[in-house]
């Protein structure tokens, strides 16, 4: 049990124990809070597995743009700031066990899977290579390119959709 | 790396369910957004997690670059859902997806 | 003599020394020296509120020809004493229907990201040996570390206006929010210009490559970066959120107390981490024409003095200027930074491939800032002429810009 373990542990915990705030509760400010509680565990995840920028990126654009957003659209969709009475819809006996055997059935084979598991130590300079490899031509450039192709399409949509007439 | 991967496997496809969870049985559209992020963070742990396991010792960067894309396209997923719902919201009064049931606005 | 110059670098070793000597493991001892660190890093948090509140007080006073506070002794530097017991002393009250939870949690969560910003500002150079420097850490992302959490504090603020159950606190919230995720851009903008000069984001590395302080080398990157800083800050002109002449305190309207002193204490954590940065990126930061290769120990005293006179450079602004409207804000941002730091951007990749000299790079790159300067007061005093010349639509926004008195 070391440190690692430790740290794992508790960090699982958090993003566990903030999606099922986000999934079980009823008011619905209170998911957005607990949605922002899982998205810091999960960046606490890429920490831990030595993926700093993608922990940052996962602050900065869930936490702090989506996260926002969310909670802006839930307190522009509310009347008098009201609980709502019925969270769940018809189907949701279906749908949670849709979810649990899912899950058992994903863990049954992932734990039981020979994965081919090697040990080796991130590079010192992964971030450059990283930016390196979103403009290479031999690398990723076209899904970075199709990406911001794609913010800008969502952006003026969203702008479009949601425009006072 | 004392971490096996199937840890960070198995938490993220426990994630992964309580996202759909989320998504099949909620009212709220905002609600089903909230599972959808939830999932696609799950998602993106796979990604990662099979990025140092695997792929490091190849010094590839794909993983990372994958999981980048991943949130870029759920940022502007969430962009337009959430103009959708407001859209929804000015034209009906309700965000409850089981009273959006008609074409006509 | 040596001792003395290289103080806490030697000071580290050897309480480090003295706990292995007491048959503690090394990651043990690493632990609680890192423990030790972390508790000064949060004591020198809390006493940029002690230093800097009666020091703005005074300064502004001055600057406003008026003695400021005096009663505190001595000659009112002890302020901060004062209203903290005067918060102390005050009533808890939670409002009616208000959710508790995210009421008290509120002014809890937006200082916990104002004290995580300390762990990335680099206060010493890097010893000769080892890995020791002084500072929290290295992060290799240090400089989106800090932007990161910047946008993190603007959940605490939603949370603080739904949470008080209040309409008006929820509008203030949401100005609140417009400011700072419209400021974050230029900002970005901004640092990524020293990114890309500099090669890393690990702010201890961007003072060591610092040969030529980065203000005079892109002037413009440093002003956008100090403009944004202070929109994100609230502090004026841009604070119309916690004016306390206008919208009464914004979304702290039923916040009293303590929790009102959480705001404020995030407040001042906030200028000093941020000044500490603007000083690390743009100022040089510990050094001092080659004084803390000599006298190590004089480091953090550096990095302090640079931070203190660009928060005395805030101040000024603040006593200087009026503030400005939030649409005024948000359009600033928008139609004015964002296009200026993305030309700053451009030449500073432009310079950096021309180029690897750093003096050659830091001539072109001065002349290019000059140069976009020049071109920007051209294209403003252009609009200008024709918006007052009773020109199209579009350009009656640099009537919003100007003084009532020009137009």
């Amino acid at each position: 049990m070391s440190v690692q373990h430790v740290v794992f542990i508790i960090l699982s915990a958090i993003a566990l124990i903030g999606a099922l705030g986000v999934v079980l509760n009823r008011r619905l400010f209170r998911s957005a809070l607990f949605l922002v509680v899982s998205f810091v565990g999960v960046a606490g995840f890429y920490i831990l597995l030595e993926a700093e920028l993608l922990a940052m990126i996962q602050l900065l654009v869930y936490v702090g743009a989506i996260a926002i957003l969310i909670i802006f659209a839930i307190m522009l969709s509310r009347q008098a700031m009201a609980a709502d009475d019925k969270v769940l819809n018809e189907q949701w006996v279906l749908g949670g066990l849709a979810a649990v055997v899912l899950c058992a059935f994903l863990i049954y084979i992932l734990t039981r899977v020979n994965w081919p598991v090697v040990e080796a130590a991130v590079p010192a300079n992964s971030i450059q290579r990283l930016g390196e490899s979103l403009v290479n031509p031999n690398g990723f450039v076209l899904p970075f390119e199709v990406a911001s192709v794609l913010l800008l399409v969502a952006l003026v949509g969203a702008v479009i959709i949601a425009r006072e007439k | 790396m004392q971490v096996p991967l199937s840890w960070y496997l198995v938490v993220a496809a426990a994630l992964f369910c309580i996202g759909l969870y989320g998504v099949l049985s909620r009212r709220n559209a905002i609600g089903i957004l909230m599972g959808v992020e939830l999932m696609l963070n799950a998602v993106n742990v796979n990604l990662i997690a099979f990025w140092r396991y695997v792929e490091v010792v190849q010094a590839s960067v794909a993983g990372q670059v994958f999981a980048i894309i991943v949130i870029t396209v759920a940022a502007a997923e969430a962009a337009v859902g959430l103009a959708l719902i407001i859209a929804i919201y000015r034209s009906r009064r309700t965000v409850d997806v089981t009273e959006a049931d008609q074409l006509k606005l | 003599m040596d001792y003395v110059l290289n103080l806490w670098v030697r000071l580290a070793t050897d309480v480090y020394q003295l706990f292995l000597g007491w048959g503690l493991p090394e990651w043990g001892a690493k632990l609680i020296i890192d423990f030790i660190i972390i508790l000064i890093l949060v004591i020198l948090g809390v006493l940029a509120v002690i230093v800097l509140t009666p020091m703005e007080r005074k300064v502004i006073a001055r600057m406003q020809d008026r003695p400021g506070p005096n009663r505190a002794w001595p000659y009112g530097l002890s302020q901060a004493f004062a209203d903290a017991i005067k918060m102390l002393t005050k009533e808890m009250i939670l409002p009616r229907h208000a959710d508790r939870l995210i009421y008290t949690a509120a002014p809890i969560l937006i200082v916990i990201p104002a004290l995580m910003i300390y762990a990335v500002l680099p206060f010493g150079p890097q010893a000769a040996d080892a890995e020791l420097k002084l500072g929290a850490t290295n992060l290799n992302v240090g400089v989106l570390y800090f932007v990161a959490l910047g946008s993190v504090a603007s959940i605490a603020i939603l949370m603080a206006g739904w949470g008080s159950n209040n309409k008006f606190a929820l509008l203030g919230a949401f100005r609140v929010v417009n400011q700072l995720l419209a400021y974050e851009v230029p900002m970005i903008l901004s640092l990524l210009a020293v990114v890309v000069l500099t090669g890393t984001m690990a702010t201890q590395r961007i003072v060591e490559v610092q040969s030529i302080p980065y203000l005079i080398v892109m002037p413009i990157a440093a002003l956008t970066f100090l403009a944004s800083a202070m929109a994100e800050l609230n502090r004026s002109p841009f604070d119309l959120l916690e004016a306390e002449s206008e919208l009464v305190a914004g979304y702290q309207v039923e916040y009293g107390g303590m929790k009102f002193a959480m705001f404020y204490i995030a407040e001042y954590v906030n200028i000093l981490s941020t000044s500490i940065l603007f000083s690390a990126l743009f100022l040089g930061g510990y050094k001092f024409f080659g004084l803390e290769k000599v006298a190590p120990v004089l480091a953090p005293f550096i990095v302090l003095g640079k931070a203190v006179s660009v928060f005395f450079f805030m101040l000024w602004i603040r006593g200087t200027f009026p503030r400005i409207r939030l649409d005024q804000l948000v359009g600033l941002a928008w139609k004015f930074l964002v296009p200026l730091s993305l030309v700053n951007l451009v030449l500073a990749a432009l310079v950096v491939k021309l180029s690897a000299n750093n003096w050659v790079q830091a001539g072109l790159l001065l002349l290019g800032n000059l140069i976009t300067v020049a071109v920007t007061f051209l294209i403003m005093s252009l609009v200008e002429r024709r918006a007052k010349s009773g020109g199209s639509v579009v350009m009656s926004e640099a009537q919003n810009l100007t003084p009532a008195a020009e137009r």
